[in-house]
This record gives structure tokens, sequence and C-alpha cells, in this order.
């Protein structure tokens, strides 16, 4: 299978690898996917508790190149946004960015989910309502 | 390239001198010809054309005698008799001719074949069909190692059995069967036993009178030879094996495979088969040299790397290793100037990975880190110090960015969290 360059560049390159401290009350973390399934993606967000910025996000992927390039891709993408302007990322997104085939979109679904859970678990440590941040968006 | 440091991220080890890029170590898949098989082949395609059923003129007789030559040098490679030889276009059809020809010879006699759960898809879905056609069929699990069961074997064969098919060596993880036990076993009962020998042939002995074969396919293009031929051995005596066409025409191969012989094929497949004769034992010494070599450089620098199957029963060019928490398909990416393969379901369209290591008991989780070397007769060990330093780089790497490395690193139990399956 060929891939695209994007893909090859965040495969050779990837951004934000790491981690945080998840105990941290400004960390949200987000683990998604299965060993069993090829696919396992922890994303982390540092959030400004003024702002509700995400200033900090780091990854780390076990998975294939896709699953690598769309994890280190989201990193880059909620890097900067508020809470709420990165739920707003879409999986659609990331594959048009990637030009990920057909079977390697699961990979993008599963980056969008991780996005997802890493401002899920913020938010319950920090003791904000899932509604507020949808009246937010 | 060359200069030994990461460069665009990407990891680019020294190449040693006389190797140049990219190498092949995919041999289980497909084998470059070799030059000599090239040049015994050439005259076929142009001067000495002749239709090898051509009985009346020398073209014709130029074609058969070359055939003939081919049946012996072919015959001898497995101990069998020329007449014994019937050409196909490969191994697929050689599979499909023995199982479905016996399945409707024997029909009569019973209608049970057994089979076992590792073979390659060309015996499987064969035997699906004839599931589809009132025929019952056993697949014989395997052990840890890959290899059957006898006692499960002897336990599987009834009054109904008609054929035993159990492959000689696996595609993926190169672990021979014991053919001999198998095919002993076979003749006790009266039954047919058929081998899937594609792998096998050419690369370790195979002997159809000692092991008591009765039916064996091979392929030339696994042993250095073309594509697009192959062979079926079918016993002539003790017991007289018959075989139901399933192609029908003009008679050829003593009724059993109608179509004009690809002659220029087949005197490849021949040559191939004498001179694995000639080098087989040399040649296997040297991939195994190679291989263990190449085994112990990554084991020296790689922790959570496991072999899969058995290491003692297994062919010499054959090294499957798992590179636990990494998946596979990543790690071909980074080798990619390596032609290797991967267990992984991610090159697939399903997200299955491979039944065969699914069939060891392996989780999916070491299935999906899996590669597959497959060292053949123009690998050199220089190759292979490329090969390790690319994979033992590439896996660093690749467990620097895995989450699972890390856990397991800080004293996680990964099986003991909740994953989200998807």
């Amino acid at each position: 299978m060929a891939y695209s360059d994007k893909v090859v560049d965040h495969y050779n390159n990837p951004r934000n690898v790491g981690s945080l401290d998840k105990s941290a009350s400004e960390v949200g973390t987000g683990l998604v996917g299965a060993p069993e399934c090829g696919d396992v993606m922890r994303l982390q967000i540092r959030v400004n508790p003024e702002t509700q910025v995400i200033e900090e996000a780091k990854f780390k992927t076990f998975g294939c190149g896709s699953a690598i390039a769309s994890s280190s891709l989201a990193t880059e993408w909620v890097k900067g946004k508020t809470v709420a302007e990165a739920l707003e990322i879409k999986n659609t997104d990331i594959v048009k960015e990637l030009a990920l085939p057909p079977v390697k979109i699961h990979c993008s679904v599963l980056a969008e989910d991780a996005i997802r859970a890493a401002i899920s678990d913020w938010k319950k440590k920090n003791g904000v309502a899932e509604t507020e941040a949808v009246a937010a968006q | 390239m060359n200069d030994g440091t990461m460069s665009n991220g990407t990891i680019n080890p020294v190449v040693p001198e006389g190797v140049t890029l990219p190498i092949y170590m995919d041999n289980h898949a497909t084998s470059p010809m070799d030059p000599r098989v090239l040049e015994a082949m050439l005259p076929y395609f142009s001067g000495k054309f002749g239709n090898a059923a051509s009985r009346n003129h020398s073209f014709g007789w130029e074609a058969e005698q070359a055939v003939e030559q081919a049946r012996e040098q072919i015959a001898r490679l497995i101990g069998a008799t020329a007449k014994e030889i019937i050409f196909t276009s490969g191994a697929t059809e050689s599979n499909n001719l023995a199982i479905k020809g016996i399945a409707e010879m024997y029909r009569e006699r019973g209608n049970h074949i057994i089979t076992q759960v590792t073979e390659h898809k060309a015996v499987l879905d064969t035997c699906k069909r004839l599931e589809k056609y009132g025929y019952r069929v056993t697949y014989l699990p395997v052990k840890a190692d890959g290899l059957i069961d006898l006692d499960d074997l002897r336990r599987a064969i009834d009054d109904k059995t008609i054929l035993v098919t159990i492959m000689s060596a696996n595609n993926e993880i190169g672990v021979l069967q014991p053919v001999a036990e198998i095919g002993k076993i076979c003749h006790e009962k009266g039954v047919i036993f058929h081998t899937d020998a594609v792998q096998a042939v050419g690369k370790v002995p195979v002997d159809v009178q000692a092991m008591n074969i009765d039916v064996l396919s091979l392929t030339a293009h696994k042993i250095y030879g073309p594509k697009g031929v192959g062979a079926l051995y079918v016993r002539r005596r003790n017991p007289r094996v018959q075989i139901a066409a399933q192609i029908d025409g003009g008679g050829h191969e003593r009724g059993m495979r109608s179509g004009t012989l690809n002659v220029p094929g087949i005197v490849g497949l021949g040559k191939a088969c004498e001179i694995a004769m000639q080098e087989m034992a040399t040649e296997a010494e040297r991939l195994r040299a190679m291989r263990d070599h190449l085994r112990a450089r990554m084991e020296a620098e790689l922790d959570y790397v496991e072999v899969n199957g058995s290491w003692e029963h297994r062919l010499p060019g054959n090294l499957n290793m798992s590179f636990i928490y990494v998946e596979g398909e990543s790690l071909l990416m980074g080798i990619n100037d390596v032609a290797v393969s991967s267990g992984s379901a991610c090159t697939s369209a399903t997200l299955e990975p491979s039944y065969v290591l699914k069939a060891l008991g392996l989780g999916d989780d070491v299935a999906h880190s899996s590669i597959r070397f497959g060292l053949g007769r123009f690998n050199t060990m220089a190759e292979c110090d490329y090969v390790a330093d690319k994979v033992i780089g590439i896996v660093k790497k690749l467990r620097e960015l895995s989450p699972l490395y890390e856990m397991v690193k800080e004293g996680i139990d990964l099986s003991k969290i909740e994953w989200a399956a998807h």
C-alpha cells in the first residue's frame, strides 16, 4: 500500500511524542483502542484552567503508520484550541488532511475518539459538566 | 542514505559493501529466478517452440523430450518415478486437483477428509467447497509449536475417511509437520495421504517412498524457477492412486490434467529441481547460519521479542518473530528498503491478524507484531546485518512511540486493562 506524503512525514517525524503527568488536575488523558485490534492511542492534553485553551498535547500510539500519523496530527490540531474548539475536530478532517484510504478510516475515528476521551477525562477531573462544553459550541 | 545517521526521521544504517537496496527477504512468497534456470528455458520460447503433444514431427519430439527430462529431474528430487509427475499451472491448481480429484474418485468409499488449521487457503478453501457438496472435513488443531498432534490424527480417522491432507512446511512460520509419521499412520489405515510440499521441496529432504506420501503438490517459483508452473506427484503403486480430472480436454498428463503443456515453464521447473538436488544440503546450512545470525542479533539488542512456531522443526530459511508492543505494519513501513511480510491484519482489508499465528494460541497483539523473514539462495550475511540494524533501529524508535511498551515498563499488567475494542 502506498502512503501519502503526509502520512510518511508524520510517521518519520511524529509531533508531540511523549507523556504528561496524568495525575495533574490540568491534564486530561485519553486511552483508546485495544492491543488485539492492533491500535492503541494515548492522547494527553494540558488545559489552561483560566482560558480552557489546550496549551500542550502529547501522544503515544501502537498501530500502523496511518494510526501514528492520525494521532500525531491530532496533537498538532488541538494545541492552541479551546476545549470546545477541539471537540469540533472530526475524523473526516483527518482523513482529508492525510489522504487516508478507506481501509484506514478507522485510524482517524480512533484519533477523534482519543481527543474526546482526553477532554472528557479533563472535565471529570475539573468538575466541568459534559453539557457545558456542548453549550459553549 | 549511507551516512549511518538518522536524517529526516528515518533510520539509515550503513549499507555494507556489496549490498544493494532494496533487499529481497520474502522468499516464501516467491523467489527470484536462478539465472541457470532462465538459461535452460530460453530456447523453448522461440526456436524450440513445439507442442509436446505433437507426435508426428521433430518440433513435437523436441518439446516432448524436454518435458520428459524435466519429469525425471522432478521425480529424482522427491524419490518418485517420472511417470508419477503431472504438470499443472502451480501449487494452487495442484492442491485443487489433488483434493477435489480424490474426493470425486473415492466418493463411494467415503466422504471424510482430514486437514489441519494452518494449511494454505488453497487447501482450506478447497475443503470448504467440498463441505458444500456433502463431504465432511475435520480440521485438526495445532499445538503451540505449530505441529499437529499425531494422536489427534489417529483419533480423527474413521471408516469413511478417504484423504488426509497435511502440509509439509508452513508458509508463514516455516514449521515442518511430521510428514513421515503422518504417512505411516495413513498407510496403516489405508487412507490416501496428500501433502502440500510447496515450501519444503528443494529446501529440506522429501522422499515420497520413505515418507509414505501418495500425492504431493509442488511449484517452481518457490525454488528459483518461473511462476505459472507446478506439478502434482501421484503414486502409481502401493497403492495406485486415481484422480478424477478437474479440467476436461485433450486428455494430456495421463488424462488427469488436459491442456497444452507449458514447455518453457516445465523445463525451468525441471532445471530448478536439478539445482536444488545438487545444492540443497550446502544451501540449507548457509541459510540456517544466516537466519540464526539474524535472530541472535535482534535478540541481543531488543527485549520482548519472540520466535513464533517450533524452532527445531523449521525450514532453514524461515524466521518468524514478534516484536511485541510494536505493530507489524508500522514496522514494515520503517524498513521499506527490505522486502519482508507481516502477520498483521493491517496489510489486509479485514482487521483479523494471521490465522496461522492465532492457531498457535498467540494473542492478537502478538500476531499483529509479527514479521516473517524468508531467506533464500541469493541473500548474504551482509544483507542480514543490514536488516538486523534496520529492524533494531525501527523497533526502538516505535517503542518510544508505543503506549503499551511504556505501560509494561512501568509494571502495568496490560491484561488487566479494560480495552474498548473497536
